[in-house]
């Protein structure tokens, strides 16, 4: 969901611009607070994942494709902030060598997919690993559901922004594109939890399972 | 070898079935299309490696196989770089 230039009127572009540029310099001090030595790796294999995932695109329905977005796989990995700034080079990177993303739609592209994207699938992470009680099962469910509903919040955002630009009415834009990006969603939610398990087969402690969960169920 | 090298390989390896990918539109595009704002859409001012095809290479499959790696390649050092700069500021402050 690479918006293009040419759908987004002047104040959504600087709206957009400065609540990124707020939240990437936000997104960096946390990091600096939090990211330990062995996460360093992980950060630079994930952002190369994701932009790899990104240029596959799946086939939907009717003549539609979508890819993957990641964040919410970021997210749950390392947090929320640090999915914000790996989301936001992928972003900066597409847009200015790959040409996938407008220049001036930069800014809403990094808040939609940069930072509703993560925070939401994180939410939805959390709230049904506590719900379910954390063991593999459940964080397997809550990546889906997260991946699932970031793509959905991602996609709203974007016809927020698409609507109040005026490319496209609200009744049209709303619908159309929360429909359409439900079922794109599922593609995220499978390869989330995909990623997610052999994350957990392969290097559980990068994922700091507690350890009854540990013993139990890995 | 590092478990994150092995990552790094699966990462270049997916980016090499790129071709592979779906031509369709993507789910915002489709919107635009079939409610007619696609033609508000401007071409970017400048292009590098437009669209995923690296310039001057004929065959199609190629170039695309090469934007993808060099994409998944430069991502990772950016990404990586980015990380070790913040990690290491951090380390010179807390002394």
């Amino acid at each position: 969901m690479h918006i293009p230039d040419g759908f987004l009127n002047v104040a959504t572009v600087a709206t957009t611009y400065a609540v990124s540029a707020g939240g990437i310099g936000y997104a960096v001090k946390e990091v600096n607070k939090k990211l330990k030595e062995k996460q360093v790796p992980l950060m630079g294999v994930l952002a190369a994942f994701i932009f790899a995932a990104q240029m596959l695109n799946f086939p939907v329905v009717g003549g539609t494709s979508g890819h993957l977005i990641g964040a919410t796989l970021a997210a749950i990995l390392l947090g929320p902030w640090a999915a914000a700034l790996i989301m936001s080079c992928v972003l900066i990177a597409q847009c200015l060598i790959f040409q996938d993303g407008g220049l001036l739609a930069l800014g809403a592209n990094v808040f939609n997919m940069g930072i509703v994207a993560p925070f939401c699938g994180y939410f939805l992470y959390k709230l049904t690993t506590s719900l379910l009680g954390d063991s593999r099962k459940s964080r397997l469910i809550g990546g889906s559901i997260g991946a699932w509903g970031s793509v959905l919040l991602a996609a709203i955002a974007c016809a927020i922004e698409l609507a109040v630009s005026g490319a496209s009415p609200w009744a049209v834009v709303l619908p159309a594109m929360s429909g359409i990006h439900a079922l794109i969603g599922i593609g995220e939610g499978l390869i989330t939890a995909a990623a997610l398990s052999v994350v957990m087969a392969t290097r559980a402690d990068l994922w700091q399972l507690p350890k009854s969960v540990k013993r139990s169920e890995v | 070898m590092k478990w994150w090298h092995f990552a790094l390989i699966a990462s270049l390896l997916l980016a090499a079935l790129s071709p592979l990918a779906s031509s369709s539109p993507d789910g915002l595009e489709k919107v635009a299309e079939n409610h007619g704002f696609l033609g508000q859409a401007h071409s970017a001012p400048f292009q590098v490696i437009a669209d995923y095809v690296f310039p001057g290479i004929k065959n199609e499959a190629l170039s695309t196989i090469l934007a993808g790696l060099l994409g998944t390649a430069l991502i990772f050092g950016v990404v990586y770089g980015l990380a070790w700069l913040i990690k290491r500021r951090r380390s010179g402050q807390a002394g």
